[in-house]
């Protein structure tokens, strides 16, 4: 078996520093094999997260060799082959120890997000009627699994720290699955624009190279619905119409 | 001497799974203050992982189906052990409780008339699982999160229960710490519902998460709580063999649903060789006749690949055993074949199996649209726990409920696919609704400060030992001699065997040290959660031993044959007041006349 040199973050909010650790590998490993490893053989305390090994809790993410990735999913083969593993955790969230940060941020977040709310049921037995042509965008949008590695590289979060004014990638296409549901009845398009700051994004797409579920984030999500909020209090003809509207 | 907060509560829910979840929905929407924790953050517990669907008798996509076949299919694939009037309910309320879960914003894959669809499963005569993909799961916990963050109900999320606490026979709250500084926390509370999950950590090869280490089941039996079925572990027949590193992860049900078939390296259909004389009636006697069963061609009957899982993980192994496996001990699972008969195989497949694609695809280098995938049996299910009142979910002791898996009584010997989800829907609403009528019919009992300082001692304990057992090094040794002594096929002598090991590991787990500190300390945590894996391997391992017989998923092979003896009696685990493990059989009560009626029509 060989043994490969794992760099890994060590430390919390105070201090810390990257510290190295051999282990061995073998065929198929991924980086959070190697990671429990030598948790279990050399370094019983080391913090990291993790649940279901196999990317669908997107409990593990962190920052391997610099890219925001999911340890569970990332094998050893796909990294340069021979050359030592640097692990760090997610930079855009607090530290809480080694390889685990402080994600309650978009916790709160959510909760600002207005509810589903859905129209009065279709057919007698309070059941609704949906196609699956409809529901096809909205289903991309819900298999986020929340690994918030969109959070961690968008730079209006990462760079610019506005935790406060935007609500970021993983929030937005939270709020276009709720806002192209089709049985949701709530409008979200003044919060958007205003408390959850839509504007702030410019479009660099880096969330979207990040996701492991592969969503559309920015093309499918964020532009879509940047246009209804566009559309709703920049577009002068239709700003005219709804006054006229409202007249009557 | 370390402090502790204390927070107070009418109802405390242990456990934020699709159980945990629904119970608090419930227990807020009656008005109470509600409490959840987690040892993980919200949203990924264990349900997050399901995949191929949740049951419900719909009658969507057959309209044949009703919850009286549900009532069967479940007893039949528990092999009648199960708690027949929870079968009942279960059966019942499972459509209700998932068309719920469509008002609170759930997207389920539709029917072409835009009701929601549902999919064949193991032991479902119908096509019954509604489904999202084969992300089920996600969206079931991401529905019931969403919509709990709106209710006013607590969240303390990486936070650890380590001992509940009674008084005067009564439950009167929980001691916990949170995870990132190991601080503790006591919470008061008039009732507790406990629904922690399973126990499968307790063996090598599972498809469990680190959580699933029996906290439920442990904390309960601690406090007085009875156990029952523990000998019931499920072992899923298709987990991924290879590479070593993802050994055990589950590749669902729903792959053989949509077709997929299992074959041996001579290239056989080995399923068709050994059909139990219980389904012989509802199963194809030919592969065409199964696939037209899988395209949904209602006179077809279903292929023997959709068989209960004990008897389709028990076939598995005999092929291995018998030298006909893959190369990686396992055999092939394949549903890259379907070509043959689809034109846009590989489109339909990538569509229904999304996660099974990109999960071989990535870990495994198999592009299962092209090539079979390799499959062995893997660690996956405790129809064993808490044992609980049919209607209200409570345990012996008053105030303590259990739903999820970490309660039993549902799924007897044998669980079908798709039954747990609706089990967490069902029951957890339930367990949510009683609990918070408990609460308020009754005072806060008191808890003393004492016992809780007693308590965190015993909890800070090995970081006084030094140069001890390693932690981690222990949960390997347990898990694999479970896995060797006490997993899919066992004999006496092994379960002896077992017995002797287990009382030598709670001797080392004496002298578990830890290094570091209180801050995230997996080593502590692991330490921590130890002694509940202990607890309910014991627990297995006993009433293992007491059943002689095979039957559902306890298989003997010094008894391969079911007795109609011990089919009328359930196995109970509690503590005596000597503080050590006993056992009882308890006789199943007599069904009721309406449904004894019902499974007799339907025979
Ligand atoms: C890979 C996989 C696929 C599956 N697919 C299906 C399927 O398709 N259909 C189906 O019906 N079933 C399926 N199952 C089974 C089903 O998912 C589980 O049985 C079910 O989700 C359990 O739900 P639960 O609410 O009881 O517990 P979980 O969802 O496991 O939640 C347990 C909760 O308890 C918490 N907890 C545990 N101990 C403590 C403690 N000491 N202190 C505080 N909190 C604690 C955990 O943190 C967690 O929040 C699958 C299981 C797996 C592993
Ligand atoms: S596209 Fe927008 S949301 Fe995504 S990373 Fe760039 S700025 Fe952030
Ligand atoms: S959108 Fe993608 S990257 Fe962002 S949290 Fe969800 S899964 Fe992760
Ligand atoms: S452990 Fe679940 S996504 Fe990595």
């Amino acid at each position: 078996m060989d043994k490969l040199l794992f760099q890994i973050w060590r430390g919390d909010a105070g201090s810390g520093a990257v510290q190295d650790y051999y282990t061995n590998v073998s065929e198929g490993m991924v980086v959070l094999d190697a990671i429990h490893q030598i948790q279990a053989e050399q370094a019983n305390d080391l913090a990291v997260r993790w649940n279901c090994k196999a990317g669908k809790c997107g409990s593990c993410s962190a920052e391997i060799n610099g890219m925001p990735k999911l340890m569970c999913m990332t094998r050893l083969s796909d990294l340069p082959s021979g050359q030592a593993v640097l692990v760090k955790p997610m930079k855009a969230f607090p530290l809480i120890k080694d390889l685990v940060t402080d994600v309650s941020w978009n916790y709160k977040v959510k909760k600002q997000i207005k509810k589903f709310k859905p129209r009065a049921p279709d057919a007698k037995d309070g059941t609704w009627r949906m196609y699956q042509e409809d529901i096809d965008r909205v289903q991309e949008f819900r298999k986020c699994i929340e690994c918030y590695l969109c959070q961690n590289v968008c730079h209006v979060l990462r760079e610019h720290e506005l935790y406060d004014k935007f609500i970021g990638p993983r929030f937005l296409i939270y709020a276009a699955s709720l806002e192209m549901h089709p049985l949701d009845t709530e409008d979200r398009l003044g919060e958007l624009k205003e408390s959850h700051g839509i504007g702030f994004c410019n479009i660099t797409k880096c969330c979207t190279k990040v996701c492991p579920e592969s969503i559309a984030i920015t093309d499918n999500g964020i532009i879509p619905l940047k246009e209804r909020v566009v559309d709703r209090y920049f577009d002068p003809l239709r700003k005219f119409v709804r006054w006229i509207l409202r007249k009557k | 001497m370390a402090t502790y907060d204390i927070h107070n509560y009418d109802v405390l829910v242990i456990g934020a799974g699709g159980a945990g979840l629904r119970a608090a929905i419930e227990a807020s929407a009656q008005g109470v203050s509600v409490a959840l924790i987690c040892k993980s953050l919200l949203g990924k517990a264990h349900t997050v992982m399901a995949e191929g669907g949740v049951a419900a008798a719909l009658s969507n996509v057959d309209e044949r189906d009703n919850w009286k076949v549900h009532f069967t299919d479940t007893l039949r694939g528990g092999q009648y052990l199960n708690n027949w009037r929870m079968a009942e309910i279960h059966a019942k309320e499972a459509p209700d409780r998932v068309r719920e879960l469509e008002a609170w914003g759930a997207l389920f894959d539709r029917t072409t008339d835009g009701k929601i669809l549902q999919r064949n499963f193991g032991g479902h005569k119908y096509p019954r699982l509604a489904h999202v993909g084969d992300r089920t799961g996600l969206e079931m916990i991401r529905t019931l999160q969403d919509h709990s963050i709106h209710q006013g109900i607590d969240v303390h999320m990486e936070c650890t229960v380590t001992c509940l606490f009674k008084n005067n026979g009564r439950i009167s709250g929980a001691l916990a710490y949170g995870r990132d500084r190991g601080n503790f926390k006591l919470f008061n509370a008039k009732s507790i519902i406990l629904a922690t999950g399973g126990i499968g950590r307790a063996f090598k090869v599972t498809s469990n998460s680190w959580e699933y280490t029996g906290d439920g089941q442990a904390l309960a039996y601690d406090a007085g709580a009875e156990l029952i079925d523990m000998e019931f572990v499920q072992f899923h027949p298709t987990g991924m063999v290879w590479p070593p590193s993802v050994k055990g992860i589950l590749v669902t049900e729903g792959v053989r649903g949509e077709g997929g078939i299992l074959l041996n390296k001579q290239n056989r259909r080995f399923m068709f060789d050994d059909i139990p004389e219980l389904y012989r009636n509802q199963t194809a006697d030919n592969p065409e006749e199964g696939w037209r069963y899988t395209q949904g061609d209602k006179n077809a009957r279903r292929p023997p690949e959709l068989l209960t899982r004990d008897h389709v993980a028990r076939c598995i192994v005999r092929e291995i055993k018998e030298g006909r496996g893959s190369p990686h001990n396992g055999v092939f699972l394949d549903i890259s074949w379907i070509s043959d008969k689809l034109n846009n195989a590989e489109d339909h497949i990538r569509k229904k199996l999304p996660s099974m694609y990109h999960q071989f695809k990535k870990l495994a280098d198999i592009d299962i649209t092209k090539e079979p995938m390799e499959v062995g049996p893997t660690t996956h299910y405790c129809m064993g726990g808490v044992r609980v009142n049919a209607d209200t979910q409570m345990s012996n002791i008053p105030g303590l409920f259990a739903a999820g898996e970490a309660a039993a009584g549902l799924h007897g010997a044998n669980r079908l696919g798709g039954n747990s989800l609706s089990d967490l829907l069902v029951f957890g609403k339930r367990a949510g609704e009683y609990a918070a009528k408990f609460a308020k019919e009754n005072s806060q009992e008191n808890i003393n400060d004492e016992d809780v300082r007693a308590q965190i001692s015993k909890t800070l304990a090995p970081f006084e030992r030094t140069n001890g057992e390693n932690p981690f090094q222990l949960q390997y040794d347990l898990q694999e001699m479970m896995q060797n002594l006490v997993g899919i096929v066992r004999t006496q002598e092994e379960l002896l065997q077992a017995k002797e090991e287990l009382s030598k590991l709670r001797s080392r787990y004496r002298n578990v040290s830890i290094i570091g500190n209180r801050e995230y300390n997996a080593g502590w945590h692991t330490s921590l959660d130890l002694a509940n894996l202990l607890i309910v391997s014991q627990a297995v391992n006993m009433a293992a031993i007491e059943r002689k017989e095979s039957r559902g998923a306890h298989y003997r092979e010094d008894f391969p044959n079911k007795d109609p003896q011990s089919g009328t009696y359930n196995l109970v685990i509690y503590k005596d007041s000597n503080g050590e493990m006993q056992i009882r059989k308890e006789v199943i009560p007599e069904i009721r006349n309406d449904l004894k009626q019902i499974i007799e029509e339907m025979k």
